[in-house]
Parts: C-alpha cells; sequence; structure tokens
C-alpha cells in the first residue's frame, strides 16, 4: 500500500518538495515561485489526501532550491506549508515557512490612492501582527489582512 | 548625512517633540531672522493648498531662505507623465529643502527614499500631515501651559479627519483624556479606537454635543461635518446642525479652555464664537508659521541652540 502512494509522483534524486498546500492554494502557488517559467522538471498534483488538512497540494521541483527570499513570499500565500531539500534522494532539511518582518515587493496595497499604485516602485510591508495576519503598508499606512492580499 | 526628512511626528519622542516646541517658542519672540540666508527651499505642491503652501512660503522667506517652486501640478512635467521620483530627482538638485504635498498617500515616505536632500510632508491624500499636527501641539502647548493630562474633545468629521487621527496618536505619550463628539456616520473608526486601547489612551464616546458635555473640556478640537461625505442626505440634513458650536454654549465650560479648528471653517463655529475669550483658531493659524519655521530648520540640521545662539536677528 504505502509503496503504491510512493508512486503516485516520481521520487525526486536533487530537488524541493512542497507538501501540504491547501488545495485552492496550489496555483498561487506555482504563480508565485514562477514554475510556469521553470525549466526544471516539475510534478505538480492536487486533490492528494492528508491527514492534517484533508485533501491537499504537492509540488515537486526537480534539481532546484529555493531562496530565502521565494521561501518568503511563499509564506504569503499559504503559511503552513512544509518544504523538503532532497539530495540523493533522502531529505536532507525540512523546513517550515516562516511569515518574515517585512515583506518587499510581494504583495499589492488595497488602498488605490497608494503610491505604489501610481508610481514604478516597489511595495513594502510591514507584518503587524503575524497570528492575525495582519499587514500595514510602508508608505499609506493602511493595514490589511493576508486573506485578502493581492500579489504584486 | 543621514536623512533628517520629517515625514511624520507621530512616532516623536517627548524630548524630540519638546525641542521643536521650544524652538517654534524662540521663533514666536523673534520670527524674522537671515538664519537660512544662502539657502533654497523648494514647495511642490502636486495638490493645490493655498493656506498650507503661504504659510511654508512664509516661514523660509521670513528667515532669509529664498524659494522656488509650483503650486499647481498642472504647470508641470507630471502632466507629461514625469514620475514623482523623476521630479524630486531632479528639484534636488536646486533646492536645500523639498516641502511638498501630494494627493497620493505615501507620496514624501518615497520621496524622501529617493533623494538625500531632506522632504517636509505638507500632507499626502487623507494620510498624514505633520505640520498641522505640529501647530496643534504648540497651540495646546502655549495656550494650557503643558501637554500633559489634558482633556481634549474632539467635534465633528472624526472618521475623515486626518488632523484628529494625527493629534490623537502624537498625544499618546501626555496622558490625555479624549472625548469623541460626533455622529454616526462619522464616528472614529474602529482602527483608532483599537489604537487607543492598545496604547492605553482613554477615551469616551458621545454623539451629544451641548453646553453640559462640552463643559470640561481643556480643548475642543472643532472640525468640519461636510456634505459629500455622507451617504444618506436625510442623515446629513438631521446631523448637519447638531455639531454646530454657539456662544451660547459656552457657559458653563472652563476658564482655561480654548477651541482649536484646523480651518477653513464653514459654518461650524457660529461667528458671535469669535469674539469669545475661548476662540483661538486664529491665532492657531498664526502659530503654523512658528511651527514651520521650526519644522525647517530641523530638517537642515539647525538646532535649538543655534537658533538661542543666532546673531542673524532682524529687530
Amino acid at each position: 500500500m504505502s509503496e503504491h502512494k510512493e508512486l503516485q509522483v516520481a521520487a525526486l534524486e536533487n530537488g524541493t518538495v512542497i507538501d501540504h498546500i491547501p488545495t485552492e492554494k496550489l496555483f498561487e502557488v506555482v504563480k508565485l515561485l514562477q514554475l510556469d517559467k521553470c525549466t526544471d522538471s516539475v510534478s505538480i498534483g492536487n486533490n492528494f489526501p492528508s491527514k492534517k488538512i484533508g485533501r491537499k497540494g504537492l509540488i515537486k521541483v526537480a534539481g532546484h532550491f529555493f531562496t530565502d527570499e521565494e521561501i518568503s513570499r511563499l509564506s504569503v500565500v499559504c503559511p503552513n506549508v512544509h518544504l523538503s531539500i532532497i539530495r540523493d534522494y533522502k531529505v536532507v532539511e525540512k523546513k517550515t515557512v516562516d511569515l518574515p518582518d517585512t515583506l518587499t515587493d510581494v504583495v499589492k496595497c488595497a488602498n488605490p490612492v497608494c503610491i505604489t499604485n501610481n508610481e514604478p516602485m516597489h511595495t513594502v510591508f510591514h507584518v503587524i501582527d503575524k497570528e492575525a495576519g495582519i499587514l500595514k503598508c510602508h508608505y499609506c499606512n493602511k493595514e490589511q489582512h493576508l486573506d485578502n492580499i493581492k500579489l504584486k | 548625512m543621514a536623512n533628517r526628512s520629517i515625514v511624520s511626528i507621530a512616532d516623536y519622542t517627548r524630548e524630540k517633540l519638546q525641542n521643536l516646541l521650544d524652538m517654534a517658542g524662540e521663533f514666536e519672540k523673534c520670527p524674522n531672522r537671515d538664519i537660512l540666508k544662502g539657502k533654497v527651499v523648494a514647495t511642490l505642491f502636486f495638490e493645490p493648498s493655498t493656506r498650507t503652501r503661504l504659510s511654508f512660503e512664509t516661514a523660509a522667506n521670513r528667515l532669509g531662505a529664498r524659494v522656488i517652486g509650483f503650486a499647481d501640478p498642472k504647470a508641470t512635467s507630471s502632466t507629461k507623465g514625469e514620475t514623482l521620483k523623476d521630479t524630486i530627482k531632479m528639484v534636488s538638485n536646486y533646492a536645500d529643502v523639498i516641502v511638498m504635498r501630494h494627493k497620493l498617500e505615501g507620496a514624501a515616505q518615497y520621496a524622501s527614499e529617493v533623494t538625500d536632500v531632506p522632504i517636509i510632508n505638507a500632507g499626502d491624500g487623507s494620510n498624514l500631515h505633520p505640520s498641522q499636527t505640529m501647530l496643534d501641539l504648540y497651540s495646546i502647548y502655549k495656550t494650557q501651559g503643558t501637554l500633559e493630562n489634558l482633556k481634549i474633545y474632539m467635534v465633528g468629521d472624526l472618521k475623515y479627519g486626518r488632523t484628529v487621527h494625527s493629534l490623537l496618536m502624537t498625544m499618546r505619550k501626555y496622558n490625555s483624556e479624549f472625548h469623541f463628539i460626533a455622529p454616526k456616520e462619522l464616528e472614529m473608526p474602529d482602527e483608532y479606537k483599537e489604537y487607543c486601547v492598545k496604547n492605553g489612551i482613554k477615551y469616551v464616546e458621545q454623539t451629544d454635543f451641548t453646553e453640559d458635555t462640552i463643559a470640561d473640556a481643556d480643548i475642543l478640537y472643532m472640525t468640519r461635518v461636510q456634505r459629500e461625505r455622507f451617504t444618506d442626505l436625510m442623515e446629513y440634513e438631521r446631523v448637519k446642525d447638531a455639531y454646530i458650536l454657539r456662544a451660547d454654549m459656552l457657559g458653563k465650560c472652563k476658564d482655561n479652555m480654548k477651541i482649536l479648528h484646523p480651518l477653513p471653517r464653514v459654518n461650524e463655529i457660529e461667528y458671535a464664537v469669535d469674539d469669545s475669550k475661548h476662540a483661538y483658531y486664529f491665532e492657531q493659524a498664526h502659530n503654523g508659521l512658528f511651527a514651520r519655521e521650526a519644522l525647517i530648520c530641523d530638517v537642515l540640521g539647525i538646532t535649538l541652540e543655534d537658533i538661542k545662539n543666532d546673531k542673524t536677528i532682524i529687530k
């Protein structure tokens, strides 16, 4: 039985596995990490059974390791995913995704009269409450909730 | 040189605020000087604001600086599609200080990041307006002799009025007690009430505006209730006269009580109130000159000591 499960997606020799992605967030993660433009082998699976969240999405990227910045971007979309770094078929490192204190050029400001929506410039958000997921725009000071954000 | 821009004063320490108040006090004693001789102050008003612009330009002129700038963005390259960054970069080649007003929120913060020339925020949309807050603080300090333990009553449009929000945040360090008097549609937004709770600021909310409800105030901060703020015009008609300060409402108020208003006033303070000893709004606007003289000097690195030892005073 367990062998059969493993065959659903081929094992990686080297690369990264992103696990426990909420099914509705899967394609947001694909977009965020720009996997649609990635030239490495990418396996994307969805609706796999999960003990924790019922059903889950899963992404395997062969020969690719994400930067800390990419991982912090990921934290905005789904704060609870697991990352496994695979080298020579073994998990050498597991990471949980942490929301950083500051998000640079990840999120779009919801305020239409914010300078960031009217100039060719970066956005900067300060995470003022990690548990509640509240971000505050560095420029216009308007607050927004992680659940309602739009990515840049 | 570290960037000395003033984008917001809400997070200034008590010491820093006191320093600026003392500087403004010195300028009130002797407003005409040559301390900024040889300096050029640019006033960039991407959004027209005659009152604020004249006040800043007067402050710069009275300190001996020369002033360049524009009062209306229609006459500038921003209509040709020039970005804010490019305009600021260009003006940075000419001026020692940039005073700017912009309709977009966060514009002053961004400007301060793209240039080494200090920026003074003269208002960015409905976000911040620190020179107004500074003159409000100075007016309170001057009339009450202190900023500590005061009862400050804010009346009118507490939802959109950025001056009341800035004042509330800046006064949090002085153990003030706030009273918010506003119609339901224009009440203090939740985020500011939460801010009060988080920062231990005492506040009371009320909708009644009568002789009795304001009897205990040290400062009565009036604002304009604007028709265009209402979605329900029936509601506007119902409340528009309920937040007008009339002379006969001042019978029970404290001797030291002063009425402030960021101006322009429309009808929310009856003309008869102007003759009362409690009326202070015109002096308040005059204080704006001294407060802005202090802000311009501060961003140029001129200290309170420099101003006290200033040999350029024009008698």
